[in-house]
């Protein structure tokens, strides 16, 4: 345990110093969704029908933004031998470094949306809605993008490759975040079915995630 | 020094052989150290030094022949008990010299030393504060050598540990491969310079 938290301390420190993902992923959501009104014009009543959509695709935007860089900077390093070569599980360290992510990026995505829905006209209940869903949904895009992080690595290939191997995985997270939104500020559906499908899509991808990117790593061994 | 007096132990090779990228590096070698014992390992570029440190500390897959630790800690695998020194640092350069050192001291567990002891070890007492992005090349090895000094791991595997050091750093790293060799420890070095210690030369990759 000590060295799994020591790893989440790390890694949190690191985004969090001068030069560090967590304010990328921050700021690029700022912007996408602050020059959307500019874009879309003054209808506010299509901006509140679209923003729970922008919303969701600013945050995975920024979150495969910044993920590309998870085990690729202690691959440069060779921080990665070590950390192969220790007696923590590779699968219960590739696990700590997505938590880290997650709590150092994902985060602040979501304390950032209550301010950005007052920029697309959403209402208290629709912002919350948004909120809700980004935090059932947020560690499901980072657990799959982990393991087109470690492809990455193992195929000695950065940021485009990584971002056309995830997306796939991705979109089913997109789809039901947006219509339980959807279903919390309009309806007619319920809230409940697809927000549950998005819960599970995480739980899945927390259990499969660490699993499948500790096998690309081990296999890219080199 | 408890846990580390404890019993002799032998790192054996028989027959590993070694392909990167389809190309043979080396067949059948075989190899054998002791505990106690410092092995050079020596060769040309590209003769597979790196390869075979990296065999041995579980990162690379052998093609052929087996690698065993006889008398070790039968609780863990091989690369668990050695610590490996490669090209690269492992250091992160948003974080100051203590917390890079805490940080690897912390996760890699097991019997843990002094940090700070460890720093001044090395010589690098004055600059605990600084990030490691304003190091230079020598500081950052002596980084990575207190490393080794703050968690004990029977098995060294160093590759070029002496590169950027000056003298006095590489007298102060003979005087540390010593003490580790006399607490039961062992030693096997890619290097083209003297360690600097008595050790025993394995070359691969043929003459020159």
């Amino acid at each position: 345990m000590t060295a799994l938290s020591a790893l989440i301390r790390r890694d949190i420190r690191i985004a969090l110093r001068v030069g560090g993902g967590a304010l990328i992923g921050v700021l690029f959501f700022l912007t996408v969704v602050v020059l959307m009104p500019f874009a879309v014009g003054p209808d506010l009543a299509l901006l509140s029908r679209l923003g729970p959509a922008i919303l969701w695709l600013g945050a995975l935007l920024a979150s495969l933004l910044t993920l590309d860089r998870l085990f690729m900077a202690d691959h440069e390093d060779g921080s990665l031998d070590l950390i192969t070569m220790s007696r923590t599980p590779l699968e219960l360290a590739c696990a700590a470094k997505a938590l880290a992510h997650w709590l150092a990026a994902g985060l602040p995505l979501i304390v950032a949306t209550p301010v950005l829905g007052l920029l697309l006209n959403l209402d208290m209940v629709a912002t919350g809605a948004v909120a809700l869903t980004l935090l059932a949904g947020t560690p499901a895009l980072t657990f799959t993008g982990m393991i087109g992080a470690g492809l990455a690595v193992t195929l000695h290939r950065g940021g485009l490759l990584m971002a056309v191997l995830v997306l796939p995985l991705s979109i089913p997270v997109l789809i039901f975040g947006v219509a339980a939104s959807q279903a919390a500020i309009v309806g007619p559906m319920t809230f409940g079915a697809p927000f549950s499908i998005l819960c599970a899509l995480s739980l899945v991808s927390l259990v499969v995630g660490p699993f499948a990117a500790a096998a690309s790593l081990r296999h890219g061994l080199d | 020094m408890s846990g580390l007096d404890q019993g002799k132990m032998q790192l054996s090779g028989r027959g590993v052989a070694c392909v990167r990228g389809g190309r043979e590096v080396f067949a059948g070698l075989d190899f054998a150290a002791v505990s106690g014992e410092a092995v050079a390992v020596m060769g040309r570029n590209g003769s597979g030094k790196t390869s075979l440190l990296r065999l041995i500390a579980g990162l690379l897959i052998p093609a052929g022949g087996t690698i065993v630790l006889d008398g070790g800690d039968a609780e863990m695998t091989l690369p668990e008990q050695c610590h490996y020194l490669g090209h690269r640092d492992a250091l992160k350069p948003a974080l100051s010299v203590e917390e890079n050192l805490a940080f690897w001291a912390d996760f890699l567990g097991g019997e843990r030393f002094d940090a700070a002891a460890s720093l001044t070890a090395v010589g690098l007492d004055h600059a605990a504060h600084l990030p490691a992005a304003f190091l230079s090349a020598g500081q950052r090895r002596r980084l990575s050598l207190a490393r080794l000094l703050t968690v004990r791991r029977r098995i060294w595997l160093l590759d070029e540990p002496t590169t950027a050091l000056d003298v006095a750093g590489q007298d102060m790293f003979g005087g540390l491969m010593r003490e580790h060799l006399a607490r039961g420890g062992l030693i096997i070095a890619a290097t083209h310079a003297p360690l600097g210690i008595e050790s025993r030369e394995l070359r691969i990759g043929g003459a020159t």
